[in-house]
Parts: structure tokens; C-alpha cells; sequence
């Protein structure tokens, strides 16, 4: 009985079982919902969230309070970026990741520089810096949606590229194995938890805390810039708002897949299955036929009650 | 540097210095900046955000944080507006509306303080999770902008009370609750929870009272906000004040409350709303392009937040 009760407080089979209850009410309300290829489309959205949320997730685990607010800024930058370096070109789709992904690591080292050196808290650094970066992005822009994507890159995106299976979801597969590979197999890995859950413990032990947290920001920015040049390929054009909607779903993502806001402790691969958790809910309510105002609130409402599961913080009284 | 060395603490010093420099800029790039009337209207605009970052200061001293207010002030400006018409639209409607917004102001934070402090969710995630349910709420109270106010609402709103600018009336009004509770214990025992939580706990101090009673506060100047605005529009709109929370915040800390909860006070985040407002205004009349505005007002604050977190530290 324990067992069975340990077993079920695990995050990676809470948000899989709220995964199979969401198919299954999605299938039973709408027949079709959870076929193939509805599938596949699904996990396609999800996958841009993911990726959002590998890099809130690292951060996340470092500690510290750890949070990356400037993420939704960040895609926004990366899909403007690639918008622009690619203009419909497919040749220039590799250039158009790199900027993107050079342009968010960047920023990330900044936010990092400002986290750790200056001891900004992380949520007031990474809100200052998305109102930079919107400013940035109404330069950039002049205010005018600009750029589009390559057709390559649209089709990665949302064309099978493999039994019906479009590219993103394999570069989200590999992801996520790289992402357990190296939180768990290696140094690198091992001292994140290490910094995140006790910091002066692991500076006395010899580990460079600060350079750490740094390069973490920096690898968030860096999947943020990647999510963005998804994004574009999934919309097709850019708008200089568009990676908003990103910020707080992928803190989400995080909580739900059991990660502590606290830092060191919880896995990537937890993340996945609350990213796709998140907009399985999303979907379902949607075919629902209720009005958004219903939707809205069940949304918010269903997250709570997942957040009774875990998430919670700790007793005070021992 | 070394005399700033004495300012340990005391982040709204720095802010209040801010102030000056920004006031100062501002008088000479706009010549009728110090009229009656253009101040009036400065401190008009910025009086929403004024309210908002009193609310969160308390609850940021307790050591949460509270991202639902701007769907607090869009769900109190839906509901005051329905109940006003639904009343008639007389004096004694627009009385009722106001109580009942108040009301509700207050019940949203109580909805967020007991999730939080009684379940002990976090509160980033759970008061981002209760705006969608708020925001939710609010579409469904008015799913589309409209629905006028009466005319004695707005115009009382932009007129005098007594004599007095109804604007700075409420600032007073806020101020005294400020001040007041300043010096009531509560304030002490709020930024123990907040500094010490685990050390609050063990002297005994009712913990979950006082956060509760902290997110009530912050909803409560939501409404506020809301219903300032609501005289600023006139009219009603579920998707007002989205942008309040988050420049609520950068308020909030450059007054001189830590994030991490414990130090500060509601008076140096006024200072705060203040420059986050007069940046805003001296960029306006700076003739900066306008694609640049955006970005230098972006730089300037998190310039601003960085320093204060910095000057204050040694």
C-alpha cells in the first residue's frame, strides 16, 4: 500500500495518468480526438512549449529562486530574427537558428551576469530585461510584422517528415533524452542539483556555483531562441508579441512536471509530459463546446487542483 | 560611494533622488510641466499604478507575490460597471458599485491568501493560475468592452470633493492607510513572516492570518486601481490593467522592498510607481524617435533596478 502510495505521488505518473485522462475525455466528448494524427498534431504544440520549458526548467533547478521571465520576450526576438534572416528563404534556414539561438544565449549570459555578479533577483533581472527586449524587438521592427518563414522550416514544423511524424518532434525527442543524458549522467549535470539545492555546500565542495548559474541563463536564453524559430515556422510570419503567451505556461510546465520552484530537485522529462499535459487540457476544453469565458475558468481551476497534488511548499511544523 | 555606503537598506533614498533628477528633467523639457493642471493630470495617470504597488508591498513583504491583480482590477471594473447599470445608474447605484467592486477586490485576494498560505501552494504559479480563472470571470460578467458608467461618476472623478481635486483626495486616502498601518504591529509581524518565516512560525505568530490578510490588501487596492480607472475610461473592459502586476513589481522593489520579503515599506513604493510614471513622461518629451522609447524606458528601469539592488547592498 505504500508502494502504491509512493508510486502515485510521483510527478512523472501524475501528469502521465492526467495524460491518459485527458485523452480519454477528449476521445469520449469528441470521437476522433485522440486518432493519430490529432495526436501527433497536438504533441507538435506541445513540443514548442517543451523546448520553452527545457530552458525555465534548468534555471528552475539551479536555485535561488531561479526564473526566466524574459523567455516570452526572447522567442518573440528569436522568431523577429529568423523572420528576417530567412524572408521565405530555405537556404538560410541553419543562419536563421544560429542568430536566433546566438542571439538568446546572449541575452541569457546577461540576465546570468546580473543574476549571480550583481545579485539581482532573478524575477525583477529577467522582468527587466523583457521590457528591454520589447523595446529592442519595436526597434527592430520599426513596429511593422516583418520576415516569414522558409517553406523548409514550415514544414519541419508541421509536415511529416518521417511515418507522419513532422522534424520537431524528433529534434523534441532527442532533447529530451540529451536533456536526462546530461542531468543525470554527467558532472555538468550533477552539479546543477548540486548548486541548486545547497549552494554553500557545493561552492565548498570546489564547484564554480556562479559560473554554473550563469551558463544555465544562458542555455535558457538559448532554447528561448530556438523556441522562437519553431514558432515562426509554426505561424509562418512573426509579431513582435508573439512569444508572451509562453512566460507563465512554461513555469507551469515545470511545476507540473514535478521540478521545485526551490531548485534542485526534478527532471526534464517530468517537464515534457507537463508541457503536453497543459495543452492536452487546453484542447480539450476547447472542444468542449463552452463559451471561452468557461474555458478560461476551468483552465485555471484544473490547474490548481493539480497543483494540490504536488507543487506544494513545505510544512513549517516538523 | 562611501556616503552612499549609509544607505544600507534604505533603497527609497535612492529612489526619492531618482524622483528629483527625473522632475527636474522633466521641468525643463516640458515648460508647463509645474502648472496645476498638468501635475493633476501627471498624477492622475499615475495613480492606478500608485495603488496597485501599495497592495503588492504588502504582500511581497510577507514573502509571496501576487500576479492576479491585474485580472483583479479588469473583474472589479466588469462587476462595478453590470451593478451600477443594473441598479438604475443613480447616486445610490454608483455607492453600491463601488462597495460591491471594493467587495470583490477584497474576496479575490482572500480566494488567493487562503490557496496560498492555507494549501501552501506556491504563489507565482497559483495567483497566475487564479488571474486565468479572474480574467475568466470578468468575460463572463462583460464579454465585450462597453456599458457605460453615469456621467456623476466620471465627472466626480476628474472634479473636486470639497474643494479638493478628487485625485489627490485619494491619494490622501491612501496614504493615511499606508501610515496607519505602518505603524501597527501588523507591518512588524508581516516582515517577520516575510524575513523569517521558519523564526516567525516558532514565536507563535498566526502566519496564515497575516499573509491572508496581506493578498486581501492587494486586492483591495486593486480595486481601487480599478475603479480610478474606471473614472479615467468611463466605461467597462475585461481586459483592463494586464500590464498593472508586472510594473506593479519593478514599483515595488524600486521603492526598497526586498523581493525576497521582510524590508521595506508601502510609502517608498508610491516613490517607485512614481519613477516607473515619470520615466515614462520625460522619454514622452525627451523627442526621442518613438521606435526608441520603448527600449530606453526598458533600459532606464532595469538600469534603475539594477542600481538600487546595488547601491544599497554594501
Amino acid at each position: 500500500m505504500n508502494r502504491f502510495l509512493e508510486l502515485a505521488k510521483n510527478p512523472l505518473v501524475i501528469s502521465s495518468a492526467a495524460i491518459l485522462a485527458l485523452l480519454v475525455i477528449g476521445e469520449l466528448v469528441s470521437p476522433g480526438f485522440a486518432r493519430g494524427d490529432q495526436i501527433v498534431r497536438l504533441l507538435t504544440v506541445s513540443a514548442i512549449l517543451g523546448i520553452a520549458a527545457a530552458g525555465q526548467n534548468l534555471v528552475i533547478l539551479g536555485g535561488r529562486e531561479g526564473i526566466d521571465l524574459s523567455i516570452g520576450a526572447v522567442i518573440s526576438l528569436g522568431a523577429v530574427i529568423a523572420g528576417n534572416v530567412m524572408n521565405g528563404s530555405d537556404a538560410a534556414i541553419p543562419l536563421a537558428f544560429a542568430a536566433a539561438c546566438f542571439a538568446g544565449f546572449l541575452i541569457g549570459l546577461v540576465n546570468g551576469l546580473g543574476v549571480t555578479y550583481l545579485r539581482i533577483p532573478p524575477l525583477v533581472m529577467t522582468l527587466g530585461m523583457m521590457g528591454v527586449i520589447q523595446g529592442g524587438l519595436v526597434v527592430l521592427s520599426r513596429g511593422v510584422p516583418s520576415g516569414n518563414a522558409a517553406p523548409a522550416l514550415m514544414a519541419f514544423v508541421s509536415r511529416s517528415a518521417f511515418l507522419g511524424v513532422p522534424g520537431i518532434l524528433f529534434v523534441w525527442a532527442a532533447i529530451i533524452v540529451l536533456m536526462a543524458l546530461v542531468l543525470k549522467r554527467t558532472r555538468f549535470g550533477w552539479s546543477i542539483y548540486a548548486v541548486g539545492s545547497n549552494e554553500n555546500a557545493a561552492v565548498l565542495t570546489g564547484l564554480p556555483a556562479r559560473r554554473i548559474r550563469v551558463l544555465l541563463y544562458g542555455l535558457a536564453g538559448l532554447f528561448g531562441g530556438f523556441t522562437g524559430v519553431c514558432v515562426i515556422g509554426y505561424t509562418g510570419n512573426s509579431f513582435i508579441s508573439v512569444g508572451d503567451q509562453y512566460v507563465l505556461p512554461s513555469v507551469i510546465a515545470v511545476v507540473i512536471g514535478g521540478t521545485s520552484l526551490s531548485g534542485g530537485a526534478g527532471s526534464y522529462t517530468g517537464t515534457a509530459l507537463g508541457a503536453i499535459a497543459l495543452i492536452l487540457l487546453q484542447s480539450v476544453l476547447t472542444t468542449l463546446n463552452l463559451e471561452f469565458w468557461g474555458r478560461q475558468v476551468i483552465f485555471g481551476v484544473t490547474l490548481l487542483l493539480l497543483m494540490l497534488l504536488y507543487g506544494r511548499q513545505a510544512r513549517l511544523r516538523v | 560611494m562611501i556616503g552612499l555606503g549609509k544607505l544600507g537598506g534604505r533603497t527609497w533614498v535612492v529612489t526619492a533622488a531618482a524622483l528629483a533628477v527625473l522632475l527636474v528633467a522633466n521641468v525643463i523639457l516640458q515648460h508647463n510641466f509645474l502648472e496645476p493642471s498638468v501635475i493633476q493630470s501627471n498624477l492622475t495617470t499615475f495613480l492606478p499604478l500608485v495603488l496597485v504597488a501599495i497592495g503588492q508591498t504588502y504582500v511581497i513583504l510577507g514573502g509571496d507575490i501576487d500576479l492576479s491583480v491585474g485580472a483583479i482590477v479588469a473583474l472589479v471594473n466588469v462587476v462595478t460597471v453590470t451593478v451600477i447599470a443594473g441598479l438604475g445608474g443613480d447616486g445610490t447605484a454608483v455607492v453600491l458599485g463601488l462597495l460591491v467592486g471594493m467587495g470583490v477586490g477584497i474576496g479575490c485576494g482572500l480566494i488567493n491568501g487562503l490557496i496560498i498560505a492555507g494549501l501552501r501552494f506556491q504563489p507565482i504559479v497559483t495567483t497566475f493560475a487564479t488571474s486565468i480563472v479572474f480574467s475568466g470571470l470578468a468575460l463572463w460578467v462583460l464579454p465585450q468592452a462597453g456599458l457605460p458608467v453615469p456621467e456623476p461618476y466620471w465627472r466626480t472623478y476628474a472634479g473636486t470633493i470639497v474643494g479638493i481635486p478628487t485625485v489627490y483626495v485619494i491619494y490622501f486616502v491612501a496614504f493615511l492607510i499606508a501610515t496607519f498601518l505602518a505603524a501597527r504591529p501588523f507591518m512588524t509581524r508581516l516582515k517577520a513572516v516575510g524575513g523569517q518565516r521558519a523564526a516567525a512560525f516558532q514565536t507563535g505568530l498566526n502566519l496564515g492570518r497575516l499573509r491572508v490578510s496581506a493578498f486581501a490588501l492587494s486586492g483591495l487596492f486593486g480595486a481601487f486601481a480599478s475603479l480610478c480607472l474606471t473614472g479615467e475610461t468611463a466605461s467597462g473592459d475585461p481586459l483592463m490593467g494586464q500590464s498593472l502586476a508586472m510594473s506593479a513589481i519593478s514599483a515595488v522593489v524600486l521603492g526598497g522592498t526586498a523581493l525576497a520579503g521582510g524590508v521595506g515599506g508601502a510609502l517608498g513604493s508610491v516613490l517607485g510607481a512614481w519613477v516607473v510614471g515619470m520615466i515614462g513622461s520625460v522619454i514622452f518629451f525627451a523627442g526621442l524617435p518613438f521606435e526608441y522609447q520603448t527600449l530606453v524606458q526598458g533600459l532606464i528601469i532595469l538600469a534603475a533596478l539594477a542600481g538600487g539592488v546595488l547601491v544599497t547592498r554594501r
